[in-house]
Protein backbone atom coordinates (compact mmCIF):
# COMPACT_ATOMS: atom_id res chain seq x y z
CA UNK A 1 0.00 0.00 0.00
CA UNK A 2 1.32 3.74 -0.65
CA UNK A 3 1.31 5.87 2.16
CA UNK A 4 1.54 9.26 0.01
CA UNK A 5 0.34 9.50 -3.26
CA UNK A 6 0.97 12.80 -5.20
CA UNK A 7 -0.98 13.40 -8.47
CA UNK A 8 0.39 16.39 -10.73
CA UNK A 9 1.51 18.75 -8.55
CA UNK A 10 1.85 22.73 -9.27
CA UNK A 11 3.22 25.27 -6.80
CA UNK A 12 4.02 29.06 -7.75
CA UNK A 13 5.57 31.55 -5.92
CA UNK A 14 4.64 35.12 -7.64
CA UNK A 15 3.43 33.73 -10.78
CA UNK A 16 6.77 31.83 -10.87
CA UNK A 17 6.46 27.95 -11.06
CA UNK A 18 8.29 26.19 -7.80
CA UNK A 19 6.88 22.96 -8.64
CA UNK A 20 5.87 21.40 -11.64
CA UNK A 21 4.40 18.32 -12.90
CA UNK A 22 5.30 16.35 -9.22
CA UNK A 23 4.18 12.74 -9.63
CA UNK A 24 5.09 10.49 -6.75
CA UNK A 25 4.05 7.41 -4.43
CA UNK A 26 5.90 6.63 -1.20
CA UNK A 27 5.47 2.74 -0.13
CA UNK A 28 3.87 2.46 3.63
CA UNK A 29 6.22 1.72 6.27
CA UNK A 30 9.33 3.31 4.76
CA UNK A 31 11.81 5.66 5.36
CA UNK A 32 11.86 8.18 2.79
CA UNK A 33 14.52 10.74 2.20
CA UNK A 34 13.85 13.81 0.39
CA UNK A 35 16.97 14.92 -1.39
CA UNK A 36 17.78 17.80 -3.63
CA UNK A 37 20.32 21.54 -4.16
CA UNK A 38 18.78 24.50 -2.40
CA UNK A 39 16.14 25.80 -4.06
CA UNK A 40 15.24 22.51 -5.50
CA UNK A 41 11.61 23.05 -3.46
CA UNK A 42 11.85 20.20 -0.70
CA UNK A 43 10.04 21.68 1.82
CA UNK A 44 7.99 24.01 -0.79
CA UNK A 45 6.90 20.18 -1.60
CA UNK A 46 5.73 19.03 2.17
CA UNK A 47 4.25 22.39 2.27
CA UNK A 48 2.16 21.82 -0.50
CA UNK A 49 1.30 17.82 0.14
CA UNK A 50 -0.13 19.30 3.97
CA UNK A 51 -1.92 22.23 3.11
CA UNK A 52 0.19 25.21 4.49
CA UNK A 53 0.57 26.63 0.40
CA UNK A 54 -1.26 27.07 -2.40
CA UNK A 55 -1.43 23.94 -4.81
CA UNK A 56 -1.77 25.68 -8.60
CA UNK A 57 -3.12 22.12 -8.90
CA UNK A 58 -2.72 18.33 -7.32
CA UNK A 59 -4.28 15.75 -5.53
CA UNK A 60 -2.81 13.92 -2.34
CA UNK A 61 -4.18 11.39 -0.68
CA UNK A 62 -2.32 9.64 2.10
CA UNK A 63 -2.94 5.92 2.60
CA UNK A 64 -5.46 5.79 -0.01
CA UNK A 65 -8.15 8.39 0.96
CA UNK A 66 -7.37 12.11 -0.10
CA UNK A 67 -5.48 14.01 2.58
CA UNK A 68 -7.44 16.00 4.93
CA UNK A 69 -6.21 16.99 8.18
CA UNK A 70 -9.26 15.80 9.81
CA UNK A 71 -8.23 12.21 9.41
CA UNK A 72 -5.87 12.70 12.24
CA UNK A 73 -2.97 10.19 10.06
CA UNK A 74 -0.27 12.84 9.46
CA UNK A 75 2.33 14.37 12.09
CA UNK A 76 4.61 17.31 11.21
CA UNK A 77 8.34 18.38 11.92
CA UNK A 78 8.66 21.48 10.68
CA UNK A 79 12.48 23.52 10.37
CA UNK A 80 13.72 24.56 13.49
CA UNK A 81 13.98 28.44 12.59
CA UNK A 82 9.83 28.52 11.58
CA UNK A 83 8.77 29.10 14.95
CA UNK A 84 9.84 32.10 17.52
CA UNK A 85 11.71 30.66 20.76
CA UNK A 86 11.16 33.38 23.01
CA UNK A 87 7.53 32.21 22.69
CA UNK A 88 6.26 32.49 26.76
CA UNK A 89 6.15 28.42 26.99
CA UNK A 90 8.40 25.31 28.25
CA UNK A 91 9.23 22.14 26.41
CA UNK A 92 6.63 19.74 27.94
CA UNK A 93 3.68 22.22 27.00
CA UNK A 94 4.99 22.63 23.25
CA UNK A 95 4.48 18.65 23.13
CA UNK A 96 1.52 18.78 24.53
CA UNK A 97 0.64 21.34 21.45
CA UNK A 98 0.98 17.51 19.50
CA UNK A 99 -1.99 16.44 21.43
CA UNK A 100 -4.28 19.55 20.08
CA UNK A 101 -5.77 17.70 17.65
CA UNK A 102 -7.10 14.67 19.57
CA UNK A 103 -8.23 16.71 22.37
CA UNK A 104 -10.75 18.72 20.02
CA UNK A 105 -12.54 22.31 20.85
CA UNK A 106 -13.05 23.83 23.96
CA UNK A 107 -11.37 21.20 26.06
CA UNK A 108 -8.01 20.82 28.25
CA UNK A 109 -5.85 18.67 27.57
CA UNK A 110 -6.49 15.40 30.12
CA UNK A 111 -3.65 13.36 32.68
CA UNK A 112 -3.38 10.96 30.00
CA UNK A 113 -2.79 13.75 27.31
CA UNK A 114 0.42 14.83 29.58
CA UNK A 115 1.35 11.54 30.52
CA UNK A 116 1.93 10.97 26.75
CA UNK A 117 3.61 14.29 26.68
CA UNK A 118 5.98 13.06 29.41
CA UNK A 119 6.72 9.93 27.96
CA UNK A 120 7.87 11.23 24.70
CA UNK A 121 9.89 13.70 27.05
CA UNK A 122 11.57 10.77 28.71
CA UNK A 123 12.23 8.89 25.48
CA UNK A 124 13.99 11.02 23.94
CA UNK A 125 16.35 11.91 26.98
CA UNK A 126 14.81 14.94 27.74
CA UNK A 127 12.84 14.12 31.31
CA UNK A 128 14.75 16.72 33.08
CA UNK A 129 13.99 19.75 30.94
CA UNK A 130 10.39 19.72 30.99
CA UNK A 131 10.15 22.78 32.61
CA UNK A 132 12.88 24.74 30.97
CA UNK A 133 11.89 28.02 28.69
CA UNK A 134 12.64 26.78 24.76
CA UNK A 135 15.14 29.27 24.32
CA UNK A 136 16.98 27.73 26.83
CA UNK A 137 17.51 24.57 25.36
CA UNK A 138 20.81 23.58 23.00
CA UNK A 139 19.51 23.31 19.12
CA UNK A 140 19.50 19.57 19.68
CA UNK A 141 17.34 19.11 22.46
CA UNK A 142 14.83 21.63 20.63
CA UNK A 143 14.85 19.86 17.72
CA UNK A 144 13.87 16.73 19.97
CA UNK A 145 11.02 18.93 21.84
CA UNK A 146 9.62 18.88 18.03
CA UNK A 147 10.19 15.18 17.59
CA UNK A 148 8.96 14.54 20.49
CA UNK A 149 5.76 16.46 19.53
CA UNK A 150 5.65 14.70 16.84
CA UNK A 151 5.59 11.44 18.44
CA UNK A 152 2.18 12.64 20.78
CA UNK A 153 0.56 13.45 17.53
CA UNK A 154 0.13 9.59 16.77
CA UNK A 155 0.58 9.97 13.41
CA UNK A 156 0.57 7.02 10.46
CA UNK A 157 2.61 8.83 8.44
CA UNK A 158 5.37 11.53 9.48
CA UNK A 159 6.26 14.71 7.68
CA UNK A 160 9.86 15.99 9.03
CA UNK A 161 11.27 19.06 7.37
CA UNK A 162 15.20 19.29 7.62
CA UNK A 163 15.38 17.44 11.51
CA UNK A 164 18.58 16.91 10.84
CA UNK A 165 20.09 20.39 10.20
CA UNK A 166 22.61 21.76 12.97
CA UNK A 167 21.86 18.95 16.33
CA UNK A 168 24.73 17.44 18.29
CA UNK A 169 26.01 14.25 17.69
CA UNK A 170 23.82 12.61 20.48
CA UNK A 171 20.56 14.34 19.18
CA UNK A 172 21.52 12.81 15.26
CA UNK A 173 21.10 9.15 16.99
CA UNK A 174 18.46 9.73 19.26
CA UNK A 175 16.36 10.70 15.69
CA UNK A 176 17.57 8.33 13.95
CA UNK A 177 16.45 5.76 16.42
CA UNK A 178 13.32 6.97 16.95
CA UNK A 179 12.92 7.47 13.01
CA UNK A 180 14.23 3.02 12.88
CA UNK A 181 11.49 2.65 15.80
CA UNK A 182 8.50 4.47 14.11
CA UNK A 183 9.41 2.02 10.83
CA UNK A 184 9.36 -0.89 13.17
CA UNK A 185 5.53 -0.01 14.02
CA UNK A 186 4.42 0.24 10.44
CA UNK A 187 5.03 4.16 10.32
CA UNK A 188 5.98 5.78 7.37
CA UNK A 189 8.66 8.68 7.88
CA UNK A 190 9.83 11.30 4.48
CA UNK A 191 12.35 13.12 6.19
CA UNK A 192 13.75 16.25 3.80
CA UNK A 193 17.68 15.80 4.15
CA UNK A 194 20.35 17.59 3.41
CA UNK A 195 23.44 15.72 3.88
CA UNK A 196 24.12 13.12 1.33
CA UNK A 197 27.12 11.18 3.43
CA UNK A 198 24.17 9.50 5.16
CA UNK A 199 21.32 9.12 3.01
CA UNK A 200 21.87 5.31 1.82
CA UNK A 201 23.03 4.52 5.70
CA UNK A 202 19.69 5.99 7.28
CA UNK A 203 17.17 5.79 4.28
CA UNK A 204 15.79 2.99 2.84
CA UNK A 205 13.86 5.04 -0.23
CA UNK A 206 14.80 8.19 -1.53
CA UNK A 207 13.35 10.81 -3.87
CA UNK A 208 15.31 13.01 -5.78
CA UNK A 209 13.79 16.61 -6.62
CA UNK A 210 14.64 18.97 -8.20
CA UNK A 211 11.58 21.59 -9.30
CA UNK A 212 10.08 18.08 -10.37
CA UNK A 213 10.66 14.35 -9.34
CA UNK A 214 14.41 13.32 -10.94
CA UNK A 215 13.58 9.65 -9.48
CA UNK A 216 12.24 7.88 -7.05
CA UNK A 217 12.63 4.53 -5.61
CA UNK A 218 14.83 2.15 -3.23
CA UNK A 219 17.86 3.65 -1.83
CA UNK A 220 19.95 1.77 -3.54
CA UNK A 221 18.81 2.22 -7.09
CA UNK A 222 17.92 5.53 -6.75
CA UNK A 223 21.27 7.03 -5.31
CA UNK A 224 23.16 6.52 -8.38
CA UNK A 225 26.03 8.82 -9.46
CA UNK A 226 24.32 9.53 -12.76
CA UNK A 227 20.81 10.60 -10.72
CA UNK A 228 22.38 12.53 -8.38
CA UNK A 229 24.85 14.98 -10.82
CA UNK A 230 21.12 15.23 -12.86
CA UNK A 231 19.60 16.08 -9.81
CA UNK A 232 22.29 18.51 -8.77
CA UNK A 233 23.56 20.00 -12.03
CA UNK A 234 27.19 20.77 -13.22
CA UNK A 235 29.66 20.40 -9.81
CA UNK A 236 28.90 17.68 -7.16
CA UNK A 237 30.97 17.48 -4.33
CA UNK A 238 30.01 13.32 -4.29
CA UNK A 239 30.81 11.78 -0.81
CA UNK A 240 30.93 7.52 -1.85
CA UNK A 241 29.59 5.24 1.07
CA UNK A 242 33.18 4.67 1.60
CA UNK A 243 33.83 8.13 2.39
CA UNK A 244 36.20 9.10 -0.07
CA UNK A 245 35.56 12.80 -2.05
CA UNK A 246 35.33 13.14 -5.34
CA UNK A 247 34.44 16.36 -7.64
CA UNK A 248 32.24 15.53 -10.11
CA UNK A 249 31.50 17.73 -13.08
CA UNK B 1 -20.81 54.73 43.20
CA UNK B 2 -19.04 58.17 43.79
CA UNK B 3 -17.56 59.68 40.68
CA UNK B 4 -13.86 58.41 41.16
CA UNK B 5 -14.64 55.30 41.96
CA UNK B 6 -16.51 54.96 38.11
CA UNK B 7 -13.20 56.73 37.01
CA UNK B 8 -10.85 54.06 38.31
CA UNK B 9 -13.42 51.08 37.44
CA UNK B 10 -13.62 52.25 34.21
CA UNK B 11 -9.80 52.87 33.89
CA UNK B 12 -9.35 49.34 35.19
CA UNK B 13 -11.02 47.52 32.87
CA UNK B 14 -9.75 49.46 29.45
CA UNK B 15 -6.01 48.32 31.12
CA UNK B 16 -7.46 44.57 31.88
CA UNK B 17 -9.23 44.51 28.59
CA UNK B 18 -6.58 45.77 26.44
CA UNK B 19 -3.95 43.95 28.36
CA UNK B 20 -5.19 40.53 28.24
CA UNK B 21 -5.82 40.98 24.21
CA UNK B 22 -2.73 42.85 23.72
CA UNK B 23 -0.52 39.74 24.77
CA UNK B 24 -1.94 37.61 21.70
CA UNK B 25 -0.61 40.91 19.43
CA UNK B 26 3.00 40.76 21.18
CA UNK B 27 3.63 36.74 21.35
CA UNK B 28 2.38 36.78 17.61
CA UNK B 29 4.62 40.24 17.09
CA UNK B 30 2.11 41.76 15.24
CA UNK B 31 2.15 45.03 17.71
CA UNK B 32 2.02 47.31 14.84
CA UNK B 33 -1.40 45.69 13.93
CA UNK B 34 -3.23 47.19 17.01
CA UNK B 35 -1.75 50.87 16.04
CA UNK B 36 -3.93 50.15 12.66
CA UNK B 37 -7.02 48.85 14.15
CA UNK B 38 -7.31 51.51 16.84
CA UNK B 39 -7.28 54.30 14.35
CA UNK B 40 -9.37 52.74 11.63
CA UNK B 41 -11.85 51.76 14.15
CA UNK B 42 -12.75 55.48 14.21
CA UNK B 43 -14.15 55.55 10.49
CA UNK B 44 -16.27 52.00 12.13
CA UNK B 45 -17.70 54.64 14.98
CA UNK B 46 -18.25 57.36 12.29
CA UNK B 47 -20.19 55.10 9.67
CA UNK B 48 -21.88 53.18 12.29
CA UNK B 49 -23.14 57.03 13.30
CA UNK B 50 -23.99 57.63 10.07
CA UNK B 51 -25.89 54.46 9.30
CA UNK B 52 -28.07 54.18 12.70
CA UNK B 53 -27.95 57.77 13.02
CA UNK B 54 -26.89 56.71 17.07
CA UNK B 55 -24.51 56.63 19.05
CA UNK B 56 -25.64 53.71 20.59
CA UNK B 57 -22.87 51.28 21.55
CA UNK B 58 -24.26 48.13 19.94
CA UNK B 59 -23.89 49.98 16.45
CA UNK B 60 -20.17 51.22 17.20
CA UNK B 61 -19.41 47.68 18.00
CA UNK B 62 -20.52 46.15 14.78
CA UNK B 63 -19.23 49.24 12.64
CA UNK B 64 -16.04 48.72 14.74
CA UNK B 65 -15.65 45.33 14.34
CA UNK B 66 -16.84 44.98 10.79
CA UNK B 67 -13.89 48.20 9.78
CA UNK B 68 -11.26 46.27 11.90
CA UNK B 69 -11.74 42.97 10.41
CA UNK B 70 -11.50 45.16 6.79
CA UNK B 71 -8.42 46.56 7.95
CA UNK B 72 -6.60 43.21 8.59
CA UNK B 73 -8.17 41.92 5.08
CA UNK B 74 -6.91 44.70 3.53
CA UNK B 75 -3.32 44.71 4.76
CA UNK B 76 -2.85 41.36 4.29
CA UNK B 77 -4.10 41.52 0.88
CA UNK B 78 -1.73 44.46 -0.04
CA UNK B 79 0.91 42.40 1.61
CA UNK B 80 -0.03 39.36 -0.47
CA UNK B 81 0.37 41.36 -3.46
CA UNK B 82 3.94 42.18 -2.93
CA UNK B 83 4.01 45.62 -0.76
CA UNK B 84 6.16 45.27 2.15
CA UNK B 85 3.96 44.32 5.53
CA UNK B 86 5.04 47.85 7.21
CA UNK B 87 4.03 49.70 4.34
CA UNK B 88 0.98 47.82 4.09
CA UNK B 89 -0.27 48.83 7.29
CA UNK B 90 0.87 52.58 7.05
CA UNK B 91 -0.97 53.05 4.13
CA UNK B 92 -4.06 51.19 4.90
CA UNK B 93 -4.69 52.67 8.40
CA UNK B 94 -4.02 55.98 7.83
CA UNK B 95 -6.03 56.41 4.78
CA UNK B 96 -9.05 54.38 6.70
CA UNK B 97 -8.18 57.26 9.35
CA UNK B 98 -7.77 60.41 7.49
CA UNK B 99 -11.84 59.33 5.80
CA UNK B 100 -12.90 58.62 9.44
CA UNK B 101 -11.63 62.47 9.92
CA UNK B 102 -13.48 63.76 6.70
CA UNK B 103 -16.58 61.84 7.77
CA UNK B 104 -17.03 63.14 11.41
CA UNK B 105 -16.16 67.18 9.39
CA UNK B 106 -18.36 66.89 7.08
CA UNK B 107 -21.72 65.03 8.47
CA UNK B 108 -20.78 64.65 12.38
CA UNK B 109 -19.92 68.37 13.17
CA UNK B 110 -22.61 69.10 16.09
CA UNK B 111 -22.60 65.39 17.57
CA UNK B 112 -20.62 64.10 20.82
CA UNK B 113 -17.73 63.00 18.17
CA UNK B 114 -14.68 65.47 17.40
CA UNK B 115 -11.45 64.72 16.38
CA UNK B 116 -9.71 65.63 19.76
CA UNK B 117 -11.49 63.56 21.35
CA UNK B 118 -11.05 60.72 19.05
CA UNK B 119 -7.26 61.29 19.50
CA UNK B 120 -7.16 61.32 23.27
CA UNK B 121 -10.46 60.21 24.35
CA UNK B 122 -11.70 61.95 27.92
CA UNK B 123 -12.41 59.29 31.05
CA UNK B 124 -13.29 62.27 33.17
CA UNK B 125 -16.63 62.99 31.30
CA UNK B 126 -17.93 59.09 31.52
CA UNK B 127 -19.55 59.21 34.54
CA UNK B 128 -22.07 61.96 33.98
CA UNK B 129 -23.17 59.81 30.52
CA UNK B 130 -25.42 57.03 32.27
CA UNK B 131 -27.91 54.57 32.31
CA UNK B 132 -29.74 52.26 34.43
CA UNK B 133 -29.31 48.71 34.58
CA UNK B 134 -31.04 46.68 37.28
CA UNK B 135 -32.09 49.41 39.12
CA UNK B 136 -28.51 50.63 39.21
CA UNK B 137 -27.12 53.96 37.14
CA UNK B 138 -24.02 53.37 35.50
CA UNK B 139 -22.05 55.45 32.94
CA UNK B 140 -22.17 53.93 29.58
CA UNK B 141 -18.88 53.36 28.41
CA UNK B 142 -17.96 51.56 32.01
CA UNK B 143 -20.93 48.81 31.24
CA UNK B 144 -20.00 48.50 27.52
CA UNK B 145 -16.12 47.88 28.60
CA UNK B 146 -17.78 45.31 30.94
CA UNK B 147 -18.88 43.48 28.59
CA UNK B 148 -16.45 43.53 26.27
CA UNK B 149 -14.02 42.43 29.19
CA UNK B 150 -16.28 39.43 29.95
CA UNK B 151 -16.72 38.47 26.68
CA UNK B 152 -12.47 38.95 25.86
CA UNK B 153 -12.35 36.54 28.44
CA UNK B 154 -15.18 34.22 27.48
CA UNK B 155 -13.41 34.13 23.84
CA UNK B 156 -10.04 33.42 25.39
CA UNK B 157 -10.73 30.89 28.00
CA UNK B 158 -12.60 28.88 25.17
CA UNK B 159 -10.18 28.94 22.66
CA UNK B 160 -7.04 29.38 24.35
CA UNK B 161 -5.48 26.55 22.67
CA UNK B 162 -6.09 27.50 19.45
CA UNK B 163 -4.61 31.11 19.81
CA UNK B 164 -1.71 29.49 21.81
CA UNK B 165 -1.23 27.38 19.25
CA UNK B 166 -1.50 28.93 16.12
CA UNK B 167 0.65 32.01 17.87
CA UNK B 168 3.33 29.54 17.73
CA UNK B 169 3.74 27.26 15.09
CA UNK B 170 0.63 27.76 12.65
CA UNK B 171 2.10 25.47 10.22
CA UNK B 172 1.39 22.56 12.89
CA UNK B 173 -1.60 24.16 13.43
CA UNK B 174 -2.79 23.47 9.85
CA UNK B 175 -2.10 20.08 9.99
CA UNK B 176 -3.95 19.62 12.62
CA UNK B 177 -6.72 20.85 11.24
CA UNK B 178 -7.47 24.27 13.39
CA UNK B 179 -8.36 27.05 11.17
CA UNK B 180 -5.93 29.17 11.47
CA UNK B 181 -7.25 32.02 9.35
CA UNK B 182 -10.41 32.26 11.34
CA UNK B 183 -8.67 32.21 15.04
CA UNK B 184 -6.69 35.01 13.61
CA UNK B 185 -9.61 37.31 12.62
CA UNK B 186 -11.51 36.05 15.59
CA UNK B 187 -8.36 37.90 17.68
CA UNK B 188 -8.41 40.81 15.55
CA UNK B 189 -12.35 40.70 15.93
CA UNK B 190 -10.90 41.18 19.81
CA UNK B 191 -8.29 43.99 19.15
CA UNK B 192 -11.35 46.10 17.35
CA UNK B 193 -13.81 45.68 20.39
CA UNK B 194 -11.60 46.24 22.99
CA UNK B 195 -10.51 48.92 20.73
CA UNK B 196 -13.66 50.64 20.23
CA UNK B 197 -14.83 50.02 24.21
CA UNK B 198 -11.53 52.06 25.55
CA UNK B 199 -11.92 54.71 22.34
CA UNK B 200 -14.10 56.92 25.13
CA UNK B 201 -11.83 56.54 27.67
CA UNK B 202 -8.28 56.96 26.51
CA UNK B 203 -8.80 57.46 22.32
CA UNK B 204 -7.62 56.49 19.35
CA UNK B 205 -3.40 57.12 20.35
CA UNK B 206 -3.28 55.82 23.75
CA UNK B 207 -5.63 52.46 23.39
CA UNK B 208 -2.26 51.43 21.51
CA UNK B 209 0.04 52.01 24.47
CA UNK B 210 -3.03 50.31 26.48
CA UNK B 211 -3.23 47.57 23.94
CA UNK B 212 1.04 47.45 23.72
CA UNK B 213 2.91 47.85 27.20
CA UNK B 214 1.17 45.75 29.44
CA UNK B 215 1.71 43.01 27.93
CA UNK B 216 5.00 43.80 27.50
CA UNK B 217 5.93 43.93 30.60
CA UNK B 218 4.34 40.59 31.74
CA UNK B 219 6.51 39.02 28.84
CA UNK B 220 9.04 40.08 30.59
CA UNK B 221 8.17 38.58 33.94
CA UNK B 222 7.11 34.30 32.85
CA UNK B 223 7.72 32.04 30.32
CA UNK B 224 3.74 30.81 30.63
CA UNK B 225 1.63 32.13 28.32
CA UNK B 226 -1.59 31.88 30.76
CA UNK B 227 0.56 33.69 33.65
CA UNK B 228 1.28 36.35 31.21
CA UNK B 229 -2.34 36.86 30.72
CA UNK B 230 -2.69 37.54 34.55
CA UNK B 231 0.34 39.66 34.74
CA UNK B 232 -0.85 41.60 31.80
CA UNK B 233 -4.02 42.09 33.52
CA UNK B 234 -2.46 43.54 36.69
CA UNK B 235 -0.05 45.71 34.69
CA UNK B 236 -3.20 47.21 33.03
CA UNK B 237 -5.04 48.15 36.35
CA UNK B 238 -2.25 48.99 37.80
CA UNK B 239 -1.37 52.15 35.30
CA UNK B 240 -4.83 52.67 34.68
CA UNK B 241 -4.88 53.49 38.96
CA UNK B 242 -1.48 54.78 39.60
CA UNK B 243 -2.19 57.28 35.86
CA UNK B 244 -5.55 58.58 37.56
CA UNK B 245 -3.76 59.39 40.88
CA UNK B 246 -0.80 60.98 39.00
CA UNK B 247 -2.78 62.97 36.91
CA UNK B 248 -4.76 64.33 40.34
CA UNK B 249 -1.44 65.40 41.49
CA UNK B 250 -0.25 66.97 38.02
CA UNK B 251 -3.45 68.45 37.37
CA UNK B 252 -2.87 66.77 33.83
CA UNK B 253 -4.60 64.73 31.48
CA UNK B 254 -6.28 61.44 32.33
CA UNK B 255 -5.81 59.11 29.71
CA UNK B 256 -2.03 60.81 29.19
CA UNK B 257 -1.57 59.65 32.99
CA UNK B 258 -2.29 56.41 33.07
CA UNK B 259 -0.19 55.68 29.07
CA UNK B 260 3.16 57.52 31.23
CA UNK B 261 2.32 55.10 33.98
CA UNK B 262 2.30 52.34 31.64
CA UNK B 263 5.62 53.50 30.36
CA UNK B 264 7.56 53.75 33.90
CA UNK B 265 5.52 50.97 34.95
CA UNK B 266 7.38 48.95 31.82
CA UNK B 267 11.07 50.44 32.52
CA UNK B 268 10.89 49.23 36.23
CA UNK B 269 9.94 45.98 35.14
CA UNK B 270 12.51 46.11 31.85
CA UNK B 271 15.18 46.94 35.15
CA UNK B 272 14.02 44.80 37.64
CA UNK B 273 11.94 41.83 36.47
CA UNK B 274 12.89 38.54 38.44
CA UNK B 275 13.05 36.62 35.17
CA UNK B 276 14.25 38.96 32.18
CA UNK B 277 15.32 42.21 34.04
CA UNK B 278 18.72 43.89 33.02
CA UNK B 279 19.46 43.57 36.61
CA UNK B 280 19.13 39.67 36.88
CA UNK B 281 20.74 39.36 33.43
CA UNK B 282 23.30 41.58 34.46
CA UNK B 283 24.02 39.01 37.53
CA UNK B 284 23.86 35.83 35.30
CA UNK B 285 26.32 37.08 33.32
CA UNK B 286 28.79 37.38 36.14
CA UNK B 287 28.20 34.67 37.84
CA UNK B 288 28.68 32.42 34.64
Amino acid sequence: MEALNVKDLQVAYDRKAVLEQVELSIPKGSLTAIVGPNGAGKSTLIKAILGMLKRSSGQISILGKPYSPKNRNVGYVPQRGSVDWDFPTNALDVILMGRYGHIGWFKRPSKQDIMLAKEALHKLGMADYADRQIRQLSGGQQQRIFLARALVQDAEVYFMDEPFVGVDAKTEKAIIDLLRELKHKGKTVIVVHHDLQTVLEYFDHTLLLNRTVIANGPTEQVFTKDLLQKTYGGTLAFFSPTGDKRVMS
Amino acid sequence: MTYEGWILLTACLVGISCGMVGCFLIVRRMTMLADAISHSVLLGIVLAFLVANSLNGIYMLIGATVIGLVTTFAIQSLHNSGVQEDASIGIVFTTFFAIGVILISLFARDVHLDVEHALMGEIAFIPWNTYTVFGIEIPKATGMLLCISLFATLVILLFYKELKLTSFDAALAVTLGVPVALIHYLLMGLVSITAVGSFDAVGAVLVVSMLVVPGSCAYLMTDRLSVMLLYSCLFGAASAIFGYYGALLLDASISGSMSAAGGILFLLTWFFSPRYGLLRRYRTMKTS
